[in-house]
């Protein structure tokens, strides 16, 4: 035991090496990012650029959160486009989950016609990305009229065959006594869906609001093709907005600073979210 | 508390041609607060009959009555019987309280009444010091006692017991035998109890419904089910060590098979020549199987007699008093 590979003092050291290079490999680009964006524009063009943080951090903050590039012109203020992607992001999240949730439990503890048929169906909408269906799609948002909307903005991405599936999986695992159980206690389908399935489902509603968030957040193409007002631009079309723009250098500085700031929410969210799965995994067991 | 009615209740899965029938008429008239065991071997049907009285499974014929009502197209729920599950069902996010109250509080029972009936049975099954802990910190006995309260407090017309000591341990199965005869005893609330173990069947029952391919072999007392089987079935499945049936023995009539219990076997001077096969010792009594032609004979005599050798002759007459002649062909009892 006291010799083997893990205890001894080279083995440790080893051990610890590849740790860190592996945490260096990762956070060294978003070092860099965080160095550049505390610097002003100058020091930034200069090669090398220098791997200390400088003293224009506040400034570059506050430029970007509150003024936005070019005193609005290239860009919204940061706050703002946070706000849109936070509100786009929740949206998109919780209505993934509800959506999904109700389906995954009509295909799991009901029998009717064509119930197999339906779960197949949204199973093979797995198959289809956004990117296949954005023309259909914007055909029919632009008809409904919901260009340049919220609504337009998060509708068509609430459908999700992947959080369906995944609860219909674990709704199967619910033994069947359980509902048997709650029938002889006279819980109907919604009572027994709101007071025994919903919280037996709390890993799993955690886990998938997590997933679904970043999934929301990170929306790319979708945004960029449905939102032309600027004021409703989310963060991660800002970013790239920012950048390229031909007539203009420039800023990378407050590019860095609006790309750290873009990483922090969903950050946050997996933070906080840990918490719950942990709480969840030791709570529950059936 | 009310009586049970069963009457002509069968079961299918499926119609037409191609449907599987696993229920064949079953007659059983139960009376008010009596314990009704359902025994049988795996697959005889006996869970889907209970859960046919639960409501938990549809009645393809006959009529289900509890009290005067039929009940074949009431709701579970409304029809005031509890049920204790195989595996507990209880539901694992709720404390043992509020695990016993969610029905009564579905009913729309006051905080009070439901307070006072979850106390009364928690005294009752000794489960007060477990109120606020969660299902996953009890232990499997006292999850199967959570399980009973959570049917006690119902105040049910009767009580459902599906395999109930399953999936408990020996000792902890002898436990909970008793826990549940004194139960009965207290509240005398009818019940219907299934069970694949006859030793609990024999132990609980006031009467017996003894299943087999979806058909009552015989619904009697225990002392009738053993001492006067039905059929041979019956006399094959009651009893441990089971009875021997022998076919060829001497003084076995053609077409027939006589039923005799290994304790009313006399070993003596007269009777069949067995050979000693194999001695099994069960501390307080010993069981020699001997063989008798091409038939295997179990014979229990007292731990105080000594040990024979193996191959050993012996000569081994039945009682004429316990001897119980069967059918061959029906199975059923002549004598």
């Amino acid at each position: 035991m006291n010799n083997s590979p893990s205890h001894s003092l080279p083995g440790q050291a080893l051990a610890h090496a590849v740790i860190w290079i592996g945490i260096a490999i990762t956070a060294l680009p978003l070092y860099i990012a965080f160095v550049a964006s505390t610097l002003s524009n100058p020091d930034i063009a200069q090669a090398p650029m220098p791997l200390w943080p400088g003293d224009q951090g506040w400034e570059n903050y506050r430029t970007v959160i509150i003024e936005g590039m070019q005193g609005g012109h290239l860009s919204p203020p940061v706050w703002l486009m946070l706000f849109n992607s936070l509100i786009m992001a929740l949206v998109i999240a919780v209505g993934k989950i509800s959506v999904s949730i109700i389906s995954a439990y009509a295909v799991v503890f009901f029998r009717f016609p064509g119930r197999m048929f339906c779960f197949w169906l949204i199973f093979i909408t797995l198959m289809l990305p956004v990117e296949v269906r954005i023309l259909p799609t914007y055909e029919v948002v632009t008809d409904l009229g919901l260009l340049n909307t919220f609504a337009g903005l998060t509708l068509p991405l609430i459908a999700s065959a992947t959080a369906t599936l995944l609860l219909r999986q674990f709704f199967l695992t619910l033994p069947d006594e359980l509902v048997e159980a709650a029938k002889m206690d006279g819980a109907g389908p919604l009572r027994f869906f709101w007071d025994v399935v919903l919280p037996l489902t709390r890993t799993q509603l955690a886990a998938l609001f997590v997933i679904m968030f970043v999934y929301g957040w990170n929306q790319y193409l979708w945004p960029l093709l449905i939102v032309t007002d600027q004021n409703l631009d989310t963060i991660v079309v800002g970013i790239a907005k920012l950048i390229g723009t031909g007539d203009a250098t420039t800023d990378w500085n407050l590019v860095m600073a609006t790309t750290l700031l873009a990483l922090l929410p969903p950050a946050l969210v997996v933070l906080l979210m840990q918490k719950w799965f942990v709480k969840g995994l030791v709570d529950s067991e059936k | 508390m009310a009586t049970l009615a069963l009457n002509q209740v069968k079961k299918s899965y499926g119609i037409g041609p191609g449907a599987l029938q696993v229920i064949h008429g079953v007659d059983a008239q139960i009376a008010d607060g009596e314990f009704v065991v359902i025994v049988g071997p795996s697959g005889c049907g006996k869970s889907t009959l209970l859960r046919m009285v639960a409501g938990l499974e549809s009645i393809s014929a006959g009529t289900i009555q509890i009290g005067e009502r039929v009940v074949n197209n009431v709701q579970p729920a409304e029809r005031d019987i509890a049920m204790v599950f195989q595996n507990y069902a209880l539901y694992p996010h709720m404390s043992v309280f509020d695990n016993m109250a969610y029905g009564l509080r579905i009913r729309g029972l006051t905080a009070p009444q439901i307070r006072a009936r979850v106390d009364a049975a928690a005294r009752i099954l000794e489960l007060a010091p477990l109120l606020e802990r969660k299902p996953s910190q009890l232990s499997g006995g006292q999850r199967q006692r959570v399980a009973m309260g959570r049917a006690i407090v119902r105040q049910p017309q009767a009580f459902l017991f599906d395999e109930p000591l399953s999936n408990l341990d020996a000792k902890l199965r002898a436990q909970t035998r008793l826990e549940i005869q004194k139960l009965h005893r207290e509240l005398g609330i009818t019940s219907l109890f299934v069970t694949h173990d006859q030793v609990e069947a024999m132990t609980l029952a006031q009467r017996m419904l003894v299943m087999n391919a979806g058909r009552v072999e015989q619904f009697g007392t225990p002392e009738e089910v053993y001492e006067r089987p039905a059929s041979l079935f019956v006399a094959g499945f009651m009893g441990a060590p089971p009875m021997n049936l022998l076919r060829h023995a001497s003084g076995v009539r053609p077409g027939t098979v006589l039923g005799i219990r290994p304790e009313h076997l006399v070993i003596g001077d007269s009777g069949w020549d067995t050979v000693v096969d194999s001695v099994e010792l069960l501390g307080a009594e010993r069981l020699i199987h001997a063989r008798l032609g091409d038939e295997l004979l179990t014979i229990r005599v007292s731990a105080q007699r000594a040990i024979p050798d193996l191959g050993q002759a012996l000569r081994v007459q039945p009682q004429p008093e316990f001897i119980h002649t069967f059918d061959a062909a029906t199975g059923l009892s002549r004598s």
